[in-house]
């Protein structure tokens, strides 16, 4: 693989741009393979890149259904953070924010990652003791969280609707200035040039329909493909978590539905953050192009059906003219959704399964695009060594049995809860 | 949006409408541990039909049991949730 690089540019320019090679390879699938994940989105992909690069490992393979990213890694809002209230929540995703610090370095590609600051808004006095409470056990582990006044909130963002009688008064807010958004099909596309040149195979058009068994244990694969035999094999399919552990006989604590984002026309720079809110579920980011980025509520029952109900937009729709008015000029021009994985305590899986050599990573809900380092390190780590890194064990698969689940947002053990 | 037909009071707008839970995730009184311990915490999730139960919140706020496509959202049954709902 040719690294890319300013000169590669200039060469490129002088000499008409005929250097360009694809990204990756298109391989055949082989008859085995050491490592097997299901599944090429961003964490597939940076499953196998960190397998490949940290472990040494070589002989690995990612099956993807469709294209690689077309999943919820191409379908979501992109923002980044670390600023959770549970110790193994930002923990986690504060080893993963700290990988995104260095990932287009680390992968020599531009993922455009872009550290603009993660601001949630409080409305009330209820909002800004919870909001304190989170950044404080955030700093307790030594990760940034500002507690801003609401003119310090106002001067970040000057079109949200500060005055009194506000649909939403604002009355201050919680900054991670370290958190922001990134280009989500750059981290698809980054992670897997990085893969494929480490030696891993990269094969599209190919879903996983069963798996082999030797007794209990999983050794191989069922594909549209052909059947692929497999020393470990690991389930990273996000909304299809279900579908494709039940092909294992597995019952998850899953639940999968529609997830809907959707954006503005371009306009010039008007949102500087990124706005979330501790009371709504509304959040408004200006993608790099100009658009006003948009998401909300998940619609709040099971589908997989790849396309969201319109009072569910119309509803995001109004909390976000109701913070930034001046956003009722912007025409949308888009809206799309993707199937997410509801866990029943909101908190993502990753671990291994009941059936010997089958491993899951699930249940990211609405929030497992910045996880995509942590979860792809984490997970390599499991696959490698056939045990928990220490900081995806508290996210065991056994952990509703045993009592111990992790719920941030305390609202209980139901997946329409969140 | 869906329309769901009421048992009760007839087709009415999905909004109307709020979902609960699936059928098979009713934990009966008495259920040992393990099988209340599946039917709380985990689901079958299909990527086709389940019976699902939801509440006509808005409406007549009585629960009912919609047998509902996951990817095509088409419902084939709708009833009144009586006994028989119950494990
Ligand atoms: C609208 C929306 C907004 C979101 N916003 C944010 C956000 O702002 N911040 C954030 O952190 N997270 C966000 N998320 C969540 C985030 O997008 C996901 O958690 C994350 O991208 C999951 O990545 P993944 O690689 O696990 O899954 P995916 O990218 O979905 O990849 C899974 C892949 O598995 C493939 N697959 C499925 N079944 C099979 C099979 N049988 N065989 C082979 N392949 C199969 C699929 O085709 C897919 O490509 C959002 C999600 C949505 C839908």
């Amino acid at each position: 693989m040719s690294r890319y690089s300013a000169l590669g540019l200039l060469r490129g320019a002088l000499t008409g741009h005929k250097h360009w090679q694809p990204a990756w390879r298109d391989p055949e699938p082989k008859s085995h393979y050491d490592i097997l994940i299901i599944g090429g989105g961003g964490h597939g992909l940076a499953t196998a890149y960190y397998l490949a690069k940290v472990h040494g490992l070589r002989n690995i393979a990612v099956l993807e259904k469709g294209w690689i990213g077309g999943g919820n890694t191409g379908r979501n809002t992109t923002i980044v953070r670390s600023n959770y209230r549970l110790e193994p929540l930002h923990n986690f995703y504060e080893f993963g924010l700290k990988l995104w610090h260095g990932l287009s370095d680390e992968l020599n590609y531009n993922v455009m990652f872009s550290p603009r600051g993660a601001m949630f808004l409080g409305h009330s006095d209820a909002d800004m003791v919870k909001l304190a409470e989170r950044g404080d056990a955030m700093r307790c582990d030594g990760i940034d969280a500002d507690l801003l006044s609401r003119d310090e909130v106002a001067k970040l963002e000057p079109l949200l609707d500060m005055s009194r009688d506000a649909r939403f008064p604002i009355e201050g807010g919680l900054i991670q200035r370290r958190g922001g958004t990134a280009r989500h099909d750059a981290v698809a596309w980054g992670y897997a040039r990085g893969a494929d040149s480490l030696g891993v195979d990269i094969i599209q058009k190919c879903e996983v329909t069963g798996f082999v068994r030797d007794g209990d244990a999983v050794v191989g694969v069922e594909t549209t493909r052909g059947r692929i035999g497999a020393g470990r094999v690991g389930i990273c399919v996000a909304g299809h978590s279900g579908h494709v552990a039940a092909m294992a006989g597995l019952k998850l604590p899953v639940e999968s539905q529609t997830l809907q984002a959707m954006v503005t026309e371009g306009v010039k720079p008007m949102i500087n953050t990124v706005i979330m809110s501790q009371s709504l579920h509304c959040y408004i980011s200006q993608s790099d192009k100009g658009g006003i980025v948009f998401g909300g509520d998940p619609d709040n029952w099971p589908s997989y059906a790849q396309r969201g109900d319109p009072s569910i937009m119309e509803g995001a729709v109004a909390q976000g003219l109701a913070l930034v008015p001046a956003l009722s000029r912007l025409r949308m021009v888009r809206t799309w959704s993707g199937v997410t994985d509801m866990s029943f305590d909101g908190t993502p899986i990753i671990g291994e399964t009941p059936v010997p050599n089958l491993y899951i990573n699930g249940g990211w809900c609405y929030g497992g695009f910045k996880a995509t380092p942590a979860s792809g390190w984490t997970y390599a780590h499991t696959l490698a060594t056939g045990k928990p890194h220490p900081l995806n064990a508290p996210f065991a698969l056994d952990r509703f049995e045993r009592g111990a689940t992790i719920d941030e947002t305390g609202s209980g053990p139901m997946p329409n809860s969140r | 949006m869906m329309q769901i037909t009421c048992p009760h009071c007839g087709p009415r707008s999905q909004s109307e409408f709020v979902y609960g839970r699936t059928v098979d995730s009713v934990v009966a009184l008495d259920a040992p541990a393990d099988q209340a311990m599946t039917a709380l915490f985990t689901r079958t999730n299909p990527r086709g039909p389940d019976d699902e139960i939801w509440r006509h919140t808005y409406g007549c706020r009585a629960w009912i049991v919609i047998t509902r496509h996951r990817v095509t959202n088409e419902i084939t049954a709708t009833r009144a949730v009586g006994s028989e709902a119950l494990p």
